[in-house]
């Protein structure tokens, strides 16, 4: 399992033997710290953008939640806007309104954090999503894992609930040799890592990318000579093109992340 | 540029350091109570009083439309009460002008037969009294024609006898024949 050994840039970057143009490679997600305290804590670079993306998150909340005017002005839309998002598009698609309103904060939660950690990867000057790191993509399947847990066992009872999952109705008893080891690893196993990994994978995709693009952009501009520079501005016009594609992807991942979340517990409060 | 630490390899690719997952939970714990304490309450706030208002307006509106129906029906039915009401007022008037008319002319005709029967009645007086004051007249001239008769022929006895009898027949025969007519 070498990421390390996937990076295309780095291959690229060998293979034409000039040793000027530096693909990125998952060494970058783990620069240097600049800050230490003891043996244990460390905070580098990513921890850095991870505090600003959060700073700002909790900046744009407070700035959208100040006023609960009938008639909102233009900052109190936006907010009601995303959160009516989070609340109507997300929650109220896979629960009942009862439920969704319950969940909101913790949808909410999930679906702003993950956004606003992930849209540091297109900022210039930041190009890079914390979410890129393990940390809080596990910290938030985690919390998703033992949210549809709870809710399944409080609505179904533990029993109940176990076995609804574990042994599908209808099918013949003996298939359940296969389908209960099946249906453990798919429900409590690979639900939490693939949203783990999911969003993981796509801030790291992401971040090398734009980072390719870009070197290759500066490299063919600067050092490459004629038709070479015609082919960095081919180069820059796509890198531009994957910055909006790259909002996008931040956007759609928080997106994921949360709906997927959402739906999970809402499968797991529903009656069968 | 920062320096490389070195990216971990393999599973460890998926396990958090401890600094990472501590400060990673503290920031996550910040913004779980900022949204599940300031952020979503205000929002759902906001969210149901509109819809409290929003519902308030469609019921007064309801209540409005329900109000110009009843009124628009009660204006209805006035207006048919107030219309049958002219017909019968018109009906009523109809028949008591007929009736003022019928009693008008029975009273003319009344009248006009009244005033017939007191001239009838007055001429008859007129002629009684006529014929009371002729016969008076008759009287005293046939008393001069007498005296003239007598002054003049009165040595024939038998030609006086004959004039005077002669004439009071035919002053009989007169008045009856007046009498007559």
């Amino acid at each position: 399992m070498t990421l390390k050994g996937a990076s295309l840039g780095a291959m690229l970057a060998s293979g034409e033997g000039e040793g000027g143009m530096h693909m990125p490679t998952l060494d970058e997600l783990y620069p240097a710290p600049f800050w230490k305290i003891g043996d244990w804590f460390e905070f580098n670079r990513l921890d850095m953008i991870r505090v600003i993306a959060i700073a700002a998150v909790l900046l744009l909340l407070y700035l959208g939640a100040r006023r609960t005017a009938l008639v909102p002005g233009r900052g109190q839309s936006t907010f009601e806007l995303a959160m009516g998002f989070v609340h109507k598009q997300i929650c109220e698609a896979a629960m009942s309104p009862q439920m969704a309103r319950r969940y909101l904060p913790f949808i909410a939660t999930i679906f702003f954090t993950v956004l606003g950690l992930n849209i540091t990867g297109v900022l210039p000057g930041f190009n890079v999503s914390s979410n890129a790191l393990v940390a809080v993509p596990l910290i938030f399947a985690v919390c998703a894992w033992v949210a549809f847990v709870a809710q399944g066992i409080k609505s179904h009872g533990l029993g109940h609930y176990l076995a609804e999952n574990l042994f599908p109705k209808g099918a013949p008893k003996v298939m359940y040799i296969l389908l209960t080891p099946i249906e453990f690893l798919s429900t409590f196993i690979l639900r939490p890592v693939t949203l783990t990994v999911r969003l993981m994978a796509n801030m790291i995709a992401g971040h090398f990318l734009l980072t390719a693009f870009f070197v290759m952009t500066s490299y063919l501009m600067i050092e490459g000579g004629g038709l070479l520079k015609g082919l960095g501005l081919v180069t820059g016009a796509v890198s531009f093109i994957f910055v909006l594609f790259e909002i996008f992807i931040a956007c759609l991942q928080a997106f994921i992340f949360a709906i997927l979340t959402s739906v999970y517990i809402g499968l797991a409060a529903e009656e069968h | 540029m920062w320096l490389a630490e070195g990216a971990p390899e393999g599973i460890s690719l998926f396990l958090p350091p401890l600094d990472e997952l501590v400060q990673s939970i503290i920031y996550i714990g910040i913004v779980a109570v900022v949204v599940w304490k300031y952020a979503v309450p205000r929002y759902l706030k906001t969210l149901d009083e509109r819809a409290y208002v929003i519902e308030g307006g469609i019921k007064r509106s309801q209540e409005a439309e329900e109000e110009i129906a009843r009124v628009r029906a009660g204006l209805e039915g006035e207006k048919e009460a107030a219309r049958m009401e002219a017909a019968k007022v018109r009906e009523e008037a109809r028949a008591d002008a007929n009736a003022i008319v019928a009693e008008a002319k029975s009273k003319a005709s009344e009248e006009a037969r009244r005033i017939q029967e007191s001239a009838q009645r007055q001429i008859t007086s007129e002629r009684q009294s006529a014929e009371v004051a002729l016969r008076k007249d008759v009287g005293a001239l046939a008393t001069q024609l007498a005296e003239k008769i007598v002054g003049e022929s009165l040595k024939d006895q038998d030609l006086s006898s004959r004039v005077i009898d002669r004439f009071l027949n035919e002053l009989e025969a007169e008045t009856a024949a007046g009498k007559r007519a």
